[in-house]
């Protein structure tokens, strides 16, 4: 279970969270939603761990283990995993090579067996045949030279062999066309378990379509404001931010 | 004269002029002018120093105290020499600056053909450096080495230079000419005791006809505390492919010069390399690069990683004459610098008097991009392990460039070594 107490962060001295207060259960998936500027990103970062994201005041706790005791790596491993927004091209790193690289560091960290290479390999086709990760994809550097919707799908395809219990997915609907949202959300709903924590950043509601979240919150400047079930989404899509916004402002 | 009058003669001069008397008294007839003029033309110059703008970066003068005494002819075990890392190569070694037939390869390769010599060049192809110039005034022996025009040598030419012994200096003269049509790979490697204080100074002239495809490998893997100067001199004919590249690893201080002559028509030539610099290691790589004629295509790409207090040097001068219209050249210097203490010099020039050239140069210098730190460790990979898959990423970006599989695979597992990071998967 993820709590989050009253969190505040800045990033170079700027204050971007100011006390948020959220938490979600195994099996339960959140959606955050926005405006620009209201901090979902920084969110994401923090959770996963940034350096260069600061929390100057609360609390973020997983399954009991307080989060600012552990670095980015072993956040990783203790479960957490951020879709990025802009996934990071990275020449000279063969994505093949990556995967491995990232799923035999966790299995170590956790103290469990790496995995075999004939192993890996098929887990690697199967899981990429259904997000629709070519091989020529594996063969090239991480992420480089792919379009938007091919980074998107190897985020999921990366989510699919780590098995994380916390997933944060940040923005994945951005810079999709409506086939990618669609093969996305589906690699993401397969992931969908009683064990599995998710919470969904977005602007839109129509990603919100496809992956249907328990919980909708609203944030704004920092803090949560509105919090509800899906039907809140579709009130945004109607009503737009403004309503949010000028009541934090008030 | 460069060198002002009232320079007084270092230590090191002093020395170099008993080892030059020495030499020269037991000189054949023959050799003796050679010696001599090579002789004169260096003490005209003196060791250089941080005010001949050549040298700027590398005050040598200064960074050697002593000449080591000449070193004797030995017989190291076949083991001590580590070559191509065990690849299957014809092998010519040269030990104290003199070839080892009993190290070297014995059967016949078509088209090659190996000769030891005094190690006196014919020509030094124009190359007016101090260095160059002690290396013929004090050279110990050579060999030459042809390849026959349109012979494909299949196997890798492997060039051990082996310096034996601490405290002691050789010299290599060598010369490599490379028939028109021919096709050859060479690895050369300049190593040495480990832990062994010495210094190697070894002059090479190579020559390539036309249509030619020449591939060459240094490792330059000297022990840690040795000085390693190495002068290359380039000529290259019409239509023809040379790739080179130079794997910097060893050494306290080391400089190789190139100096790269296009001498016919629509030639490429590549010239690339990583420098791996740790504690204060001092690496220079500077290179003098001519077009002379027209449609000539050039390459320099050059990275290094910079660690500790070390400190590495790029002097880069392409020159394209008048004559050398529809030039490309295109140079550039990366250098990842993993400490405050770290430093790269790098300087490239252009000295362009053809209108119609296609000519770039360009030097990026930083630390590890955190934003990809970040996402290799939001994946749970420790932060150590993200570094060195980085800084490999870096360097093998340069590796892959070579094109000539056993090398990339050999200069990925040396710098994997380098990292301490053997246990990582590789690509």
């Amino acid at each position: 279970m993820l709590e989050i107490k009253n969190l505040h962060a800045e990033v170079d001295g700027n204050k971007i969270l100011r006390g948020i207060d959220l938490t979600v259960r195994p099996g339960e998936v959140h959606a955050i939603m926005g405006p620009n500027g209201s901090g979902k990103s920084t969110l994401s970062y923090v959770l996963a761990g940034k350096d260069d994201y600061e929390i100057t005041e609360g609390s973020i706790s997983y399954n009991g283990v307080d989060w600012a005791e552990l670095g980015a790596d072993e956040r990783a491993a203790a479960g957490m995993f951020l879709a990025f927004q802009y996934p990071i091209e990275i020449p000279g790193v063969a994505t093949m090579t990556f995967l491995k690289t990232a799923l035999n560091a966790q299995r170590k960290a956790r103290g469990e067996d790496e995995i075999s290479t004939p192993d890996f390999m098929k887990l690697v086709r199967e899981k990429s045949k259904e997000l629709k990760v070519t091989p020529d994809m594996l063969k090239r550097p991480l992420n480089v030279g792919f379009s938007g919707g091919e980074k998107k799908r190897a985020e999921i395809l990366q989510m699919s062999l780590l098995e994380p219990t916390l997933c944060v997915l940040d923005e994945t609907d951005s810079g999709l066309d409506i086939d990618a949202l669609r093969v996305v959300s589906e690699g993401v709903n397969q992931l969908r378990s009683p064990e599995r924590s998710m919470i969904v950043i977005t602007h839109y509601q129509r990603l919100l379509d496809h992956i249907v979240p328990d919980v909708v919150h609203v944030l704004s400047k920092g803090k949560i404001v509105k919090t509800g079930g899906k039907e809140l989404a579709l009130e945004l899509e109607k009503n737009g931010y403004a309503d949010y916004v000028g009541e934090e402002a008030a | 004269m460069n060198a002002p009058a009232n320079i007084k003669e270092t230590k090191a001069e002093q020395s170099l002029n008993a080892q030059f008397d020495a030499i020269f008294a037991q000189t054949t007839q023959e050799n003796a002018n050679q010696r001599k003029q090579a002789w004169d033309a260096f003490k005209a110059k003196g060791i250089p120093h941080r005010r001949v703008e050549e040298w700027h970066y590398t005050d040598l003068r200064t960074k050697m105290n002593d000449a080591f005494a000449l070193a004797s002819k030995t017989a190291p075990k076949a083991d001590a020499l580590k070559g191509a890392g065990g690849l299957k190569t014809y092998r010519i070694a040269i030990v104290n600056g003199r070839y080892a037939p009993e190290l070297s390869s014995d059967q016949d390769v078509a088209g090659l053909s190996i000769a030891q010599t005094g190690g006196f060049l014919a020509s030094q192809l124009g190359t007016d450096d101090a260095m160059a110039h002690l290396n013929q005034a004090l050279v110990q022996g050579g060999i030459s080495i042809k390849i026959a025009a349109d012979a494909k040598i299949d196997l890798p030419i492997e060039i051990v230079r082996y310096t034996d012994g601490s405290e002691v200096s050789s010299y290599a003269g060598t010369s490599v000419e490379i028939g028109s049509g021919a096709k050859a790979l060479i690895i050369e490697s300049f190593e040495g005791d480990a832990d062994a204080a010495y210094q190697s100074n070894a002059l090479t002239e190579v020559k390539v006809g036309d249509k030619a495809d020449v591939h060459w490998l240094k490792l330059q893997v000297e022990s840690a505390k040795a000085q390693h100067i190495e002068t290359l001199s380039i000529e290259l004919g019409a239509e023809t492919n040379f790739q080179h590249f130079i794997y910097n690893e060893g050494a306290s201080l080391s400089r190789a010069q190139l100096f790269l002559e296009f001498k016919g028509e629509n030639t490429h030539a590549g010239l690339r390399g990583t420098s791996l610099l740790k504690d204060s290691q001092h690496a220079d790589i500077t290179l003098f690069v001519k077009h002379a004629v027209r449609g000539c295509e050039s390459r320099e790409y050059y990275r290094s990683v910079v660690d500790d207090k070390a400190r590495a040097v790029f002097q880069g001068k392409i020159i394209v004459e008048q004559a050398a219209q529809k030039t490309d050249g295109q140079m550039m210097i990366k250098t990842l610098l993993l400490s405050d203490t770290a430093e790269i010099n790098a300087k490239p020039e252009l000295e362009i008097f053809a209108d119609d050239v296609q000519c770039a140069h360009g030097s990026t210098t930083g630390d590890i991009d955190e934003d990809l730190l970040f996402y290799l460790m939001a994946r749970g990979i420790p932060e150590a392990q993200a570094r060195k898959i980085l800084v490999l990423a870096f360097l093998s970006e340069a590796i892959e460039e070579f094109e000539e599989e056993q090398c990339v695979e050999l200069l990925e597992a040396m710098t994997r070594s380098w990292l301490h990071a053997d246990d990582m998967v590789s690509e």
